[in-house]
């Protein structure tokens, strides 16, 4: 049986971790906000970026001169994966769930006998990949260091792609990222971005004209394709992350509150039995005489 | 025909501007071109330059590094790589991208370095002019 002070010190470190993951939960939500917003405003962007290259790739597809990165390498021997996740820890089963997501596409493709590659971004799915996977490794972007997401960070990412891709380095890339669906959702994706994927469906078919060329447009057409993707990966996967940590932390703190109901009982019943010890002493004692 | 047609210009960070526009005067890698409402669809990408835009308010004027412009009857949508509006401009802003482009400028050959030197001085142009 614990001593009462035990059970205080117990219950003050439990109160102190609870402030701390509610304080947590506070920050998190307020950079939700800010990482949706963002994700919000880039979404126009996309959305029209999406139509443009829509249209002009549908019309390039057909032809033997279509860019590699419109029609591949004709080989889908060497996949590469981008494993896309959060910097720290704390955020529930985001990064796991991400992770899952691509040591489950690994094995399917080792299965199927081709050869895989991963480049991760973010230290936590480095972590977990390494375990198993170590050998696989290509390259890693360290993002820890950037406050705010710009569209630069993801221009890099995919200047370093596509010079792996130019060097023969991969057939196909494949981004893992996690859609934010609400705070308490948020789903694991794998997005096929190079060669890059086109809707033969989508656009209204109307046939543009080109300046200067349709072969030029699709030189910068298709490499800022990979870096819009990626920085709306990373943009989802920010604000993934934040809705991930804050029901994290909202869990937490309730639990740590439960807890502390818990000892509190346990404190005020072991003082009672306390005091009852004392009175009963007292009593024989004045008894005996 | 419409006398006016949507305009919008998106950069990947943020939504610049989307209102109904006259007349555009867009930077394109060949040369300036002017949309207006009822143009052929055209596609064409962007060299740093100014865009000029003439809005139900008066004109307005916004510096572009890059990017592309997709044009047809009813919208003119310019997806830039940067973009703000002239008056927010810096010529301190456009250092880093001379920089890089002096650097490519250097190291490219042949065809390549044309481009090259072709974006340097369209960078060094743009600079005088908002430095002006």
């Amino acid at each position: 049986m614990p001593s009462l002070k035990d059970l205080k010190n117990r219950i003050e470190s439990v109160k102190s971790t609870r402030k701390i993951t509610k304080a947590m939960q506070m920050v998190a939500a307020a950079k939700l906000r800010r990482a949706q917003e963002s994700a919000e405003q880039s979404r126009p962007y996309t959305e029209r970026f999406a139509a443009v290259l829509t249209a002009v790739a549908q019309s390039a597809k057909g032809s033997d001169d279509a860019p590699l990165l419109l029609r591949g390498t004709g080989s889908d021997q060497t996949h590469l994966l981008v494993v896309m996740t959060a910097e720290r820890g704390l955020c529930g089963g985001f990064n796991s769930s991400i992770v899952k997501k691509a040591k489950a596409q690994i094995d399917e493709l080792q299965g199927k006998g081709k050869t895989v590659k991963i480049l991760t971004v973010g230290k936590k799915g480095r972590e977990q990949l390494k375990r198993d996977h170590a050998d696989k490794f290509v390259g890693h972007v360290d993002l820890s260091d950037v406050k705010r997401l710009g569209y630069d960070n993801a221009k890099d990412i995919a200047t370093d792609l596509l010079a792996r891709f130019d060097a023969g380095e991969f057939d196909v890339a494949t981004i893992f990222y996690s859609r934010f669906e609400s705070v308490i959702s948020q789903i694991p994706q794998a997005q096929q971005i190079i060669p890059t994927p086109v809707d033969a469906e989508a656009g209204d078919g109307t046939v543009y004209d080109y300046e200067p060329d349709q072969d030029e447009i699709l030189a910068e057409l298709l490499p800022s394709g990979v870096a819009t993707a990626i920085f709306s990966a990373l943009l989802e996967n920010g604000a993934s992350e934040q809705g991930a940590r804050m029901s994290a932390m909202d869990n937490a703190t309730r639990n740590a509150g439960e807890m502390i109901e818990k000892l509190t009982i346990e404190f005020n019943r072991s003082r009672q039995a306390v005091i009852t010890n004392e009175l009963i002493e007292i009593i024989s004692g004045a008894e005996a005489l | 025909m419409a006398d006016t047609m949507q305009f919008d210009l998106v950069s990947p960070e943020r939504s610049l501007a989307s209102y109904q526009a006259s007349e555009v005067q867009i930077p394109g890698a060949d040369g300036d071109l002017t949309a207006m409402p009822g143009h052929t669809p055209v596609v064409t990408t962007l060299r740093p330059g100014v865009l000029k835009v003439k809005g139900p308010e008066g004109e307005h004027d916004y510096l572009v590094t890059g990017g592309f412009a997709e044009v047809n009857a009813e919208a003119t949508s310019i997806l830039a790589e940067m973009a703000k509006p002239l008056g927010d401009a810096k010529a301190a802003d456009l250092e880093p991208l001379i920089e890089a482009a002096t650097a490519a400028a250097a190291e490219a050959t042949g065809a390549a370095r044309d481009m090259a030197d072709k974006q340097l001085a369209d960078l060094q142009a743009l600079r005088d002019t908002v430095g002006a």
